[in-house]
């Protein structure tokens, strides 16, 4: 026999995972108006972020609602705190998908600086580890999870290299300072995709293990 | 050392075994809650650390209850310096048939504890004030006990227990019968007894062993699965039984 | 609603049929019944006289056996109930049981070969005997049933502080059950308060005033069987006086003991 939380807990489930795919598809459209200079796919990408906080409202209300009704213990108290923390970490990678696509409304009013090869190689980085992790979580798989935080590195080292890049695009060609700065936001938004993915990771650990990873170092 | 340390204790009602081989230390002001199911045996495991058993006829008790390190089952304990020692409080709130002064002073009568007069008026009214209630009572001290709202009267028996100056309580599901609010008060009536007692309460509230307790211990078909602190077993037991009671999955 | 309207009708039947005797014997009993009548004795046909030797031995006779009988049914009861689980306490309480369902003249045959042959004179004495025996056991089972249905977790309550299983019983259990108690007592004084057959065997009865425990005693019972029997009008409007008397006695028994014994706590 169920119990009345496992339907709950299971929908809960389902309306973030919803809102995780639906942020990888911002992530991967907002990529895509930059790359292919799709001005009204960027402007799209933008206001789906409306729908986006929708959701994120909508799984803070449920969360606090199984919270005070059915006053979960043990996994399903981690469950529903792993969500409720989950969720705004996911609500922000669609706010840097949508910054990513206002970049792309003005880059693409400009001529490009030069073919984009290592920023579209960060975003599919980020955009997989995005959705291992949300496999991870549903798998509440530890092992995954900590090999994902692990994957963050590459990431960090793509940002290093493309902001070396355009910092010498900057140097040598004074008047393209101002797309080359846009591009180094685009690159610092994936590069802080990629550590709040490594913040899902974390409590997916957490929901498995019971344990903080967070500021292991510290402790 | 332990204010309470069992060892290897058994129980049987005649030939059947309640309690299956319980080893637990409580230290002393602690407040642990005893949780399980129904008839997992907690409350009898409580009542074998004042010797409530020993009412029962065919009861019978192998292993060790030592309190303050002394053997209680050993032939020469005297049962009722243990009780005193050992106070209780039950489920279904219990009054004398006697004024609210009465059923306080009863223990301390009992036992001879006071001096005199004004000494057993001060011991009354001591207690009546650890246990919340004099405000409520002072007015109609010599009224019947039966008067007062089933929480007053938890709380009396509390003050009742209290009055005779114990070191450990044994509480068996105290708030069980009582509202939301009477409960509250019970619960943090419980919290600050911790400060000078040290604390076993039975309960299936388990947002109420959550609450109050600093340790939680789990029973089931008479054994001991799992003792924890009680932050520990509400988010993350070590035993998959522990688990499933405490998310409700058992069925 | 049927139900309901059924019992409601039985209820009413038999309340009454009770006011019916009660006012026939009150009506009856009411032309007889002066001062003179309640303090005299018994006089022959025509001169009037009345029962009071008869009340005062009616009072005595309940007086010493309730002393004796009331105390010991609850003594007996207390230890049925504490501690009667054994094979002694099915035994006591079987004989109990026996002794509420013997006819009361057997008493009276039995105290009078007892008591009575042995000492060679009707006596007070016997008659107390007599009404005590009838008495014990009704108390003892009452007081049983009302002991047990003090709730263990009072006993409990006390046994938790450190109170010995006697104090319990003293302190906790038999104040709790008093009403239930008394009401059984109540019962049992009622109930030899009417009883006649045992005390012709024993008591006897008196046409005069007396105190001894070694005499003869007038009770109210007997006279009143005496002047029933009579062939006299006179003598039988006194029965019914005297009996408008008993049961006014009875009832007046009855609330005291309800007064005294009612719910303190």
């Amino acid at each position: 026999m169920d119990r009345i939380i496992d339907q709950q807990l299971d929908l809960l489930r389902d309306k973030l995972l919803l809102l995780g795919g639906t942020t990888e598809a911002a992530l991967q459209r907002a990529m895509r108006s930059l790359t292919e200079r799709d001005s009204k796919l960027a402007k799209q990408v933008l206001e789906d972020d409306k729908i986006i906080d929708q959701m994120e409202l909508d799984i803070d209300r449920f969360s606090v609602e199984i919270l005070a009704l059915q006053q979960p213990a043990a996994h399903d108290l981690r469950f529903v705190i792993s969500v409720a923390k989950i969720t705004p970490i996911l609500e922000r990678i669609a706010d840097h998908a949508g910054s990513i696509a206002k970049a792309a409304l003005v880059l693409n009013d400009e001529p490009q600086l030069k073919k984009y090869v290592d920023l579209p190689m960060m975003a599919d980085n980020a955009a997989e580890m995005l959705r291992t992790a949300l496999d991870a979580f549903t798998a509440e798989d530890a092992t995954a999870s900590r090999r994902i935080i692990e994957q963050d590195k590459v990431i960090d080292k793509s940002y290093k290299r493309v902001f070396d890049e355009l910092i010498t695009i900057m140097i040598d060609n004074p008047s393209a300072t101002a797309s080359a700065a846009h591009l180094l936001f685009v690159a610092k938004h994936l590069e802080r995709i990629g550590d709040y993915v490594k913040d899902i990771c974390e409590l997916n650990v957490y929901l498995r293990e019971a344990a903080f990873i967070k500021h292991s170092k510290i402790q | 050392m332990s204010k309470i340390s069992v060892s290897n204790l058994n129980f049987f009602y005649g030939k059947a075994q309640a309690l299956h081989d319980i080893s637990l230390d409580i230290p002393e002001r602690e407040v642990i809650a005893f949780v399980g199911p129904s008839g997992c045996g907690k409350s009898t495991f409580l009542r074998t650390l004042n010797r409530m058993n020993d009412t029962i006829p065919s009861a019978r008790v192998e292993g060790q209850v030592l309190i303050d390190g002394k053997n209680i089952y050993e032939a020469n304990t005297d049962v009722a310096s243990l009780r005193r020692k050992v106070g209780m409080v039950f489920q279904k709130s219990n009054p004398f048939p006697k004024s609210i002064f009465e059923n306080v002073a009863y223990g301390v009568r009992i036992n001879g504890i006071h001096k005199d007069k004004a000494d057993l008026n001060v011991r009354v009214e001591k207690a009546l004030h650890d246990a919340a209630l004099l405000d409520e009572v002072k007015d109609r001290m010599n009224t019947s006990a039966f008067g007062l709202s089933g929480g007053q009267q938890q709380r009396l028996c509390i003050a009742r227990a209290l009055a005779v100056q114990p070191e450990v309580i044994l509480m068996d599901e105290p708030a069980s019968a009582l509202d939301p609010i009477a409960t509250q008060k019970i619960e943090e009536l419980v919290v600050e007894l911790k400060k000078q007692y040290t604390i076993v309460i039975v309960t299936h509230n388990m947002q109420q062993a959550a609450r109050v307790s600093d340790r939680t211990a789990f029973f089931m078909l008479g054994k001991l699965v799992e003792v924890n602190p009680t932050q520990k077993m509400f988010t993350n037991p070590d035993e998959k039984l522990t688990e499933d009671y405490v998310t409700g999955r058992f069925g | 609603m049927i139900m309901t309207t059924l019992t409601a009708a039985c209820a009413f039947g038999v309340v009454a049929v009770l006011l019916l005797v009660l006012s026939y014997i009150a009506y009856q009993g009411i032309t007889s019944l002066t001062f003179q009548f309640l303090i005299e004795t018994p006089k022959p046909v025509g001169e009037g006289g009345g029962i009071g030797n008869a009340i005062v031995g009616s009072l005595i006779l309940l007086g010493l056996a309730s002393l004796v009988g009331i105390p010991f049914g609850i003594a007996v009861g207390t230890y049925l109930a504490e501690m009667g689980d054994g094979w002694f306490g099915t035994i006591v309480r079987f004989v109990a049981d026996t002794m509420i369902g013997i006819p009361s003249i057997v008493f009276g045959v039995f105290v009078y070969a007892l008591v009575v042959l042995q000492q060679g004179y009707f006596s007070t004495l016997a008659g107390c005997v007599a009404l005590a025996l009838i008495m014990i056991p009704i108390v003892t089972r009452t007081t049983e049933e009302m002991i047990r249905l003090v709730p263990k977790s009072m006993r409990e309550g006390a046994l938790a502080l450190g109170a010995p299983q006697w104090r319990v019983t003293k302190d906790i259990v038999i104040p709790a059950a008093m009403t239930g108690i008394a009401t059984g007592a109540m019962l049992s004084v009622a109930r030899v308060l009417g009883e006649t057959a045992p005390l012709l065997f024993t008591a006897f009865g008196s046409r005069f005033y007396n105190i001894y425990l070694d005499e003869p005693m007038a009770s109210l019972t007997v006279q009143i069987y005496n002047y029933a029997i009579s062939p006299f009008e006179e003598w039988h409007d006194k029965a019914w006086a005297a009996t408008l008397v008993l049961v006014t006695l009875i009832l007046l028994i009855n609330i005291i003991v309800r007064f005294i014994t009612r719910k303190k706590y």
